[in-house]
């Protein structure tokens, strides 16, 4: 049984139809980290997708941000349940980096540098519905944040937007992350709330 | 940056309700390397979807936890082993609902 | 296993311009030990709840010093807004490792950052209920005299222990340590002791090096962070 606080209201408030059940609205920014924030230079850093059959592409910071980029703005749905509405972000689609990639997987393992996992099927990240975001609001994304880059796919809750995004790896069969392994749902649509396993 | 964790204390709540003995104040053995200590000395994560308790020498993951609102989920991989202290009069006597404490503690 | 109470908040006390003590009346209260906490939860009418975790400040029943910090979400309800009458949710005491028992015969030093004098007041206070006569040193950080928690009772004579206020930004006029930092001559000379360190997480890393640098045993030093905010 429930004790309520009278006149305990939190910071959070809000009503709004772009929210996902059990959402409250935030103006800031939370910071929400399982580690400590990795540090990598610019001139060491890297991104990858490695396929199923054992191919590698890959990506220097220059040769990144040198591509096509869109700047998407997008609501951001947190599992911790605060929502952010209207973020506004750089970075290159996912599309644009499976141009050339030959796969026939179904499954997508997101890692990132300091370790961090996360587990999606392909076709989420595909066909604009994903990025590799560099900046943030107009500035550069901030390492607390997930910068130098992170993964963006803002129709999952945001545990699946991996922070400090090092890599893709194309599987054949579903390879639970992070969070998924610890409780959290393999899926996470916001609007279907589902937020733990048995969701 | 290292401002944002917290000491394995914060951890003693969330393991209170799922087991009798207080975990904080046992001895774990990291699983990465060695590194042999106390829970309550672990740093903890706690801004994130649950609770992440990394060793203090190399930062690996020794302990996570997450709470849906019918379960609790514990990841123990990253301990090899924990030592609680158990006797008539540890301080995880104190923790039990039903008391058992002794008075000298006060 | 330990599960939520409810709590009634029976009195407030205010200790400074930014700082309350709460005192609840907890049904069942199994007492506790000086440095032990409890985690609360308060629930809005919309089903919105917060936790927070605050260390209990008395050696009887469940008492909080909870400081208010600037844009938090739980403090300046708990601070400014709970009335006696009102009630949230804890769970404890937990915590059996930041602990201090009267039975302890090591001289003790305990060393507060700001808000991170609450669980070391509860062993100051727990020390002189049990009548024990363990060497004790408190060295207390605090930004400005008017962020001084329990000033009257840890200026007050209390044999066997020292009291170091160490100011960080400004003193009161007369002080004899000029506005600063915590450094290692404000922790020594001291010799072996259980250290206790609390407060916010850069003071604990700052402290607890000094405390080293001084020799002290680190398996001997048990530290209590409060996070970025405290909130």
């Amino acid at each position: 049984m429930t004790t309520f606080t009278r006149g305990f209201r939190g910071r959070r408030r809000g009503e709004d139809d772009r929210l996902p059940p059990g959402q409250y609205l935030t103006e800031d920014f939370p910071v929400l980290s399982a580690g400590p924030t990795p540090h990598v230079p610019l001139d060491r850093w890297e991104f990858t997708i490695d396929t199923e059959a054992g191919q590698v592409h890959r990506w220097t910071w220059q040769e990144l941000t040198a591509l096509p980029y869109e700047e998407p703005a997008v609501d951001i749905h947190c599992v911790t349940s605060w929502s952010k509405l209207g973020t506004s972000w750089r970075g290159v689609s996912l599309d644009v980096l499976f141009e050339d990639v030959e796969t026939t997987a179904d499954y997508a393992l997101v890692h990132s540098y300091g370790g961090y996992t996360t587990n999606l099927p392909l076709d989420d990240l595909l066909d604009g519905k994903a990025w590799i975001a560099y900046r943030y609001e107009g500035e550069e994304l901030a390492a607390s944040h997930g910068g130098p880059a992170r993964l963006l796919v803002p129709h999952l809750y945001f545990w699946k937007s991996a922070k400090w995004v090092r890599g893709i790896r194309l599987l054949t069969e579903d390879w639970p992350g992070f969070w998924e392994t610890a409780g959290y749902h393999n899926y996470g649509d916001p609007w279907r709330e589902q937020r733990y396993a048995d969701d | 940056m290292q401002a944002d964790h917290l000491d394995g204390n914060a951890l003693a709540g969330p393991l209170a309700e799922i087991f009798t003995a207080d975990v904080s104040a046992a001895v774990s053995r990291c699983a990465s390397c060695g590194l042999t200590g106390p829970v309550a000395s672990l740093r903890v994560y706690d801004r994130a979807p649950g609770l992440v308790a990394r060793c203090p020498g190399c930062e690996e993951v020794v302990l996570r936890l997450v709470r849906s609102p019918d379960a609790a989920w514990l990841d123990l991989r990253g301990a090899v082993s924990l030592r609680i202290p158990l006797s008539g009069t540890n301080p995880s006597a104190v923790l039990s609902d039903e008391g058992g404490r002794s008075g000298a503690e006060r | 296993m330990t599960r939520w109470r409810a709590a009634r908040l029976v009195k407030v006390r205010d200790e400074n311009p930014t700082a309350r003590t709460l005192v609840f009346d907890v049904p069942g209260w199994p007492g506790h030990l000086a440095g032990q906490h409890v985690d609360v939860k308060l629930t809005a009418e919309d089903g919105y709840s917060a936790r927070r975790s605050y260390s209990l400040a008395g050696t009887e029943g469940v008492e909080l010093t909870v400081q208010r910090v600037p844009d938090g979400e739980v403090s300046p309800y708990l601070t400014l807004d709970m009335e006696p009458g009102d009630e949230l949710e804890l769970r404890g005491p937990v915590g059996g490792w930041f602990v201090w028992r009267p039975d302890g015969p090591a001289p003790v030093l305990l060393v507060a950052g700001g808000a991170g004098i609450v669980p070391l007041m509860a062993m100051i206070r727990a020390r002189r209920a049990a009548g024990a006569d363990t060497p004790f040193r408190l060295v207390y950080a605090v930004r400005s005299p008017e962020r001084l928690c329990y000033a009257d009772e840890l200026l007050r004579p209390d044999p066997g222990v020292s009291v170091t206020l160490a100011y960080t930004r400004r003193a009161p006029e007369g002080h004899p340590r000029p506005p600063g930092r915590l450094t290692a001559a404000d922790l020594g000379p001291y010799g072996e002791a259980d250290c206790y360190v609390c407060g916010p997480t850069g003071f604990v890393e700052a402290a607890a090096a000094l405390l080293v640098g001084l020799g002290h045993d680190p398996a001997r030093i048990r530290t209590e962070r409060f996070g970025p905010t405290g909130d």
